[in-house]
């Protein structure tokens, strides 16, 4: 990526006329924060042909010239592009034929999903002007649905973060509050939706990566179910428990988008070869007798008492909607954030050896081929992406593989066994998504342990491969959204969608 | 289980995963990864006796295809990228000494 003027949006935000943030803490956030046309509104319009792709496209660009350089949720936009796509849907649509159901609609894509000829860093130094010869099979998918990708979105570095702070570029504002993180490590596809940059983005998520941004953002975000997503062109960090999934702003959206991404691909040997059934129907199936299980263990110490107030709120609101509404424990969710920090850094060690100054990216060029594969990884990688390395290296090295990668892939078998038994009682199980509401810039970069435990809630779902999402549900007592976590087993995304609609329509 | 991490640890895997750390790194990274490991103590005192390791969360065995031609990246977009090529291919450094 060539770096701010031409990869950055115009950074010509106004800087009088932006009025200020409508707090009652005074805090500074984007005018307008939370609002926007939804894709599903977007689309319809387009396909009926009162309303242009274009038209659409340069609204919100307009939006993204005036607030992204304050927000920074675009590494790189491409608003020439975008406006070819978005002519080539109204072209369709002139000829009588159907874009797709994603018509005209702006995505916004996290910076590790490749696009062919587009700049793609992972938010990494090391890929800085790289551009992929191929575009990720969920690029593709959104391309043939119609939908107009306005460009990419920031990140943690390799997607190793819970802030976005670890990006190589710079970090991306929350829109509610711009001295507060949006989360990470998918913070700018996040922060670009709640901003209404785009009504829908894709992220990833290994750890939590989309589900606690969105909770931050207060938007809607989803970890599908292991393979039901193609990984195809998503650049690797931990390959059993990366997983793309959408953010949007209502629960029908990311249904409807995550529809679109949906389905096998020949191209990863893990995706599954089934397909899903209709999501956008489900989310109208309501509560009334689903068995909904409290985890006990993701509710307790470490949980903000705001947080935890709005998960009773939320559990009482589908009390209230017929749900059968429980306490549940899964004994080994204690274990499954220290096999996380041991599981996902081994696999990332062992991805991340690509990056050698070789084929593409970064080289630093040294006497021989060692040392300028030291010199390159040591320039082109960021602190945190380093400490992952090293200590999935550590955790695979000769006399500690045992200790620590094997006990953890043992305590994985047995969080999936707990996760296995509760759902012989439960439809769903609901947590706080993120453990508080988003947190100041800063306060978290200088002990890594203490930004690992945002993810105390989510991580269990990737361990185990299940499908979970954060929907938005009331402010926490600084004003700030909170989110709440439905829980479902493999494939149960139907059940787990229509739990997120009634959380919506309760929170609303 | 695994003892503390100490700095040696530390330089010994940065060697192994090809980083070159400085002494403030040395410290600053020896400090943090210990921190987690020490978190993960929990883990490795589990007792798992018995209890079969998770890899992965598909039971997957070998995904064939049809061995049938397959449409390739193009070479020269693929070299564009390189940080040197040569002759339709990637050039790099020598990885073999002279003769003697």
């Amino acid at each position: 990526m060539t770096p701010p003027p031409a990869a950055s949006p115009p950074a010509a935000s106004p800087p009088a006329a932006s009025p200020p943030g409508a707090s009652p803490a005074g805090r500074q956030a984007t005018p307008g924060v939370g609002t926007g046309p939804s894709a599903r509104e977007i689309a319809t319009a387009v396909r009926a042909g009162t309303r242009t792709a274009r038209q659409v496209l340069e609204e919100h660009l307009a939006r993204i010239a005036a607030h992204d350089g304050e927000v920074k949720a675009f590494l790189h936009l491409d608003g020439d592009a975008a406006r070819a796509a978005a002519d080539a849907v109204d072209l369709t649509i002139g000829k009588g034929q159907d874009p797709g159901p994603l018509a005209g609609v702006p995505v916004a894509l996290k910076d590790n999903l490749c696009t062919r000829g587009v700049p793609t860093t992972a938010g990494s130094r090391i890929l800085e002007g790289w551009l992929p010869p191929y575009d990720a099979t969920v690029v593709q998918r959104l391309r043939d649905a119609g939908a107009v990708p306005l460009g990419k979105t920031n990140l943690d570095e390799f997607a190793m973060g819970s802030s976005t702070e670890n990006s190589a570029y710079y970090p991306t504002r929350n829109p509610h509050d711009h001295s507060r993180v949006p989360g990470g490590s998918s913070g700018g596809s996040a922060a670009a939706v709640a901003a209404g940059f785009a009504p829908i983005a894709l992220g990833s998520d290994t750890g939590g990566s989309v589900r606690q941004p969105a909770a931050l953002c207060g938007v809607v975000g989803v970890k599908p179910t292991y393979g039901v997503v193609s990984r195809y062109g998503l650049i690797a960090f931990a390959s059993s428990l990366d997983q793309i999934g959408p953010f949007a702003r209502t629960v029908g959206d990311a249904a409807l988008l995550l529809q679109v991404i949906a389905g096998h691909d020949p191209l990863d040997s893990t995706s599954w070869s089934g397909s899903l059934p209709d999501l956008v129907s489900a989310t109208a199936d309501g509560v009334d007798g689903l068995r909904v299980g409290i985890v006990t263990e993701l509710t307790g110490d470490g949980i903000a008492p705001d947080v935890a107030g709005r998960l009773r709120d939320a559990a009482d609101a589908l009390a209230d909607r017929g749900a059968k509404v429980d306490e549940v424990s899964v004994p080994a969710a204690r274990y499954a954030l220290s096999a996380y920090y041991l599981i996902a850094p081994a696999e990332a060690s062992s991805n991340l050896s690509r990056y050698d100054g070789m084929r593409y990216g970064l080289r630093v060029t040294k006497d021989d081929v060692t040392q300028t594969n030291s010199a390159t990884r040591s320039a082109g990688f960021g602190p945190e992406v380093k400490r992952r390395i090293m200590l999935g290296t550590y955790a695979l090295s000769a006399g500690y593989y045992d200790a620590y990668y094997g006990q953890a892939q043992r305590a994985r078998t047995l969080l999936i066994r707990d996760f296995a038994k509760a759902y012989e009682d439960f439809d769903v199980l609901l947590t706080p998504t993120s453990p508080t509401t988003a947190f100041p810039l800063g306060s978290k970069t200088q002990t890594p342990l203490s930004m690992y435990l945002s993810d105390v809630c989510t991580i269990p779902t990737n361990l185990a491969g299940h499908a979970a999402m954060s929907v938005p549900f009331g402010v926490g007592a600084d004003g700030l959204p909170v989110g709440v976590q439905v829980l479902a087993p493999a494939l149960g995304e139907p059940v787990m969608f229509r739990v997120a609609a009634a959380l919506e329509e309760a929170a609303s | 289980m695994a003892g503390s991490l100490t700095r040696e640890d530390v330089s010994h895997v940065a060697r192994l995963a090809r980083l070159d750390l400085d002494d403030d790194e040395l410290d600053r990274f020896t400090e943090q990864l210990a921190a987690v490991l020490d978190h993960a103590a929990d883990v490795a005192s589990l007792d798992t006796a018995g209890v079969p390791p998770t890899a992965h969360p598909l039971d997957l065995v070998n995904v064939l295809r049809e061995d049938v031609p397959w449409t390739s990246l193009d070479r020269d977009e693929v070299l564009a990228m390189a940080p040197a090529a040569e002759d339709g291919r990637f050039r790099v450094p020598k990885i073999l000494g002279d003769a003697p």
